[in-house]
């Protein structure tokens, strides 16, 4: 193996997972805002709501994120690398989140709702006090779940040249002519990235489950 | 305070309240009693319309609960509800989940709120618990927050749904003497439960229900001693 192209280009290594990073915690954020948005439409009462936040959450996760991407990509004329790159990974995380979301609030006892409502409360404070507080214990471990996967899938805003770790990675294999090692070197960041993610969730999640 | 007129409710198929007419007085201890299955806690649970009834209107202090164009959110204030599995918010400490609705709907400055619920701590004896998570009280304590934190809002009515079925033998008592206190105070309340030593010493009224339909209602002495109904008869034989 042949890793003597490391001290020059290390810095493309870097600068690329710094993109990465950037891209993922973005879309965690703002995936996570839909995502909230689309649960609570997906549960409403309301039958235009509930339906639009079916059909949305269906349709991303039925298609390809590389085409969802390319849509907002090429869709909206003039807009930025990155910020393609950020709304069309935010459109498909929140569909993904909305159902973790979902899947937490559901998950909250019904007796919360009941104890909340028979005080006098409406609908939005008790979600906002009651429900969405305990769901957050169901919600984190699978949003870090999410996340994880982010940076893995993050890869793909490589293709409209978003300055990532994958896409500095093929710049150093076309700079060097070097085909495989970087690879090794791209393979290696990333699960570092997401290996360290996942022991820091479980860390987190063994510190929350203190209070049960 | 509360009238009941022509009160059905169904879930599906199964009628579970047939024509229910009832009227409760301020400063009225009822206690409803009644097999499983008998729609008691459903009942109970339509007076703050945690059930919306399926036809027939529940009437609180002149207002009709059951018309939609009502905030029901402002009536609940003033009917306190006790839960059988306490139901109180985990994530909160007993002083926040008494101060809680003070706070946030009767517009309590904090001090004021944490005031009151200090009081109301001293009242059902857990004062020392203030700062205490529901995860570290015996169901009794829990049941006994649950309590204060229903008074807090300063009901003009209290809704008991078995307040004392998923406690220990030994932790009934503590509950049903805060009742008493309650009861003894003026409050009205509406209790439904399966400890008929209490039904008897607190009601003013007892009502027996089958089937979804009120077979008997008298005073406890009258109901427990001599029921007119042969269902109450046998209803009472099993359980006394």
């Amino acid at each position: 193996m042949n890793f003597s192209f490391l001290p020059k280009y290390y810095k493309f290594f870097l600068s690329g997972t710094g993109y990465t990073l950037l891209l993922s915690a973005l879309t965690v954020v703002f995936g996570l805002f839909g995502g909230l948005a689309l649960a609570l439409m997906k549960t409403s009462k309301n039958k235009v709501l509930k339906s639009i936040a079916v059909s949305y959450i269906e349709f991303i996760r039925g298609t390809p994120l590389l085409i969802q991407l390319y849509i907002v990509y090429y869709g909206i004329s003039d807009l930025p690398m990155l910020t393609a790159g950020v709304i069309a990974m935010s459109i498909n995380s929140a569909a993904y989140i909305a159902e973790i979301i979902r899947a937490g609030i559901g998950a909250v006892d019904k007796g919360q709702m009941e104890a909340a409502r028979s005080l006098g409360l409406p609908v939005f404070l008790t979600y906002k006090e009651i429900i969405i507080p305990q769901a957050m214990k169901n919600i984190l471990p699978a949003l870090g779940n999410e996340f994880i996967v982010l940076i893995k899938e993050s890869a793909i805003v490589s293709v409209i040249g978003i300055h990532d770790l994958m896409y500095n990675t093929d710049t150093v294999r076309g700079n060097t002519f070097i085909a495989f090692e970087p690879l090794v070197v791209a393979a290696f960041i990333y699960f570092v990235l997401t290996f360290g993610l996942s022991k820091f969730m479980q860390k987190f999640e063994r510190r929350m489950s203190v209070g049960d | 305070m509360i009238e009941i007129k022509n009160l059905h409710k169904s879930f599906g198929d199964l009628e579970v309240l047939k024509n229910i007419n009832q009227t409760i007085v301020q400063g009225e201890v009822v206690v409803i009693i009644g097999p499983s299955g008998s729609g008691k806690s459903t009942l109970l649970r339509c007076l703050n319309l945690l059930e919306h009834p399926t036809s027939g209107d529940v009437i609180f202090e002149g207002y009709p609960l059951t018309d939609p164009k009502i905030n029901i959110d402002l009536h609940r204030r003033r009917i306190g509800m006790v839960f059988q599995q306490f139901n109180l918010f985990p994530h909160k400490s007993v002083l926040e989940n008494i101060t809680l609705g003070p706070i946030k709907l009767l517009g309590l400055d904090k001090a004021k709120a944490i005031e009151e619920a200090e009081a109301l701590l001293i009242s059902v004896g857990l004062l020392d618990k203030r700062d205490a998570y529901p995860n570290q009280l015996s169901g009794g304590q829990k049941q006994r927050i649950a309590i204060a934190r229903a008074l807090a809002m300063k009901p003009d009515v209290m809704l008991f749904d078995e307040p004392t079925s998923a406690l220990d033998p030994e932790m009934v008592g503590e509950v049903l003497e805060i009742m008493k206190k309650l009861a003894k105070n003026g409050m009205t309340m509406v209790i439904v439960t399966h400890e008929m030593g209490f039904a008897k010493e607190v009601a003013d009224r007892v009502i027996f229900m089958d089937e979804g339909q009120i077979v008997e209602i008298n005073s406890p002495n009258r109901l427990f001693n001599e029921p007119a109904e042969d269902r109450t008869k046998s209803f009472l034989s099993k359980v006394l």
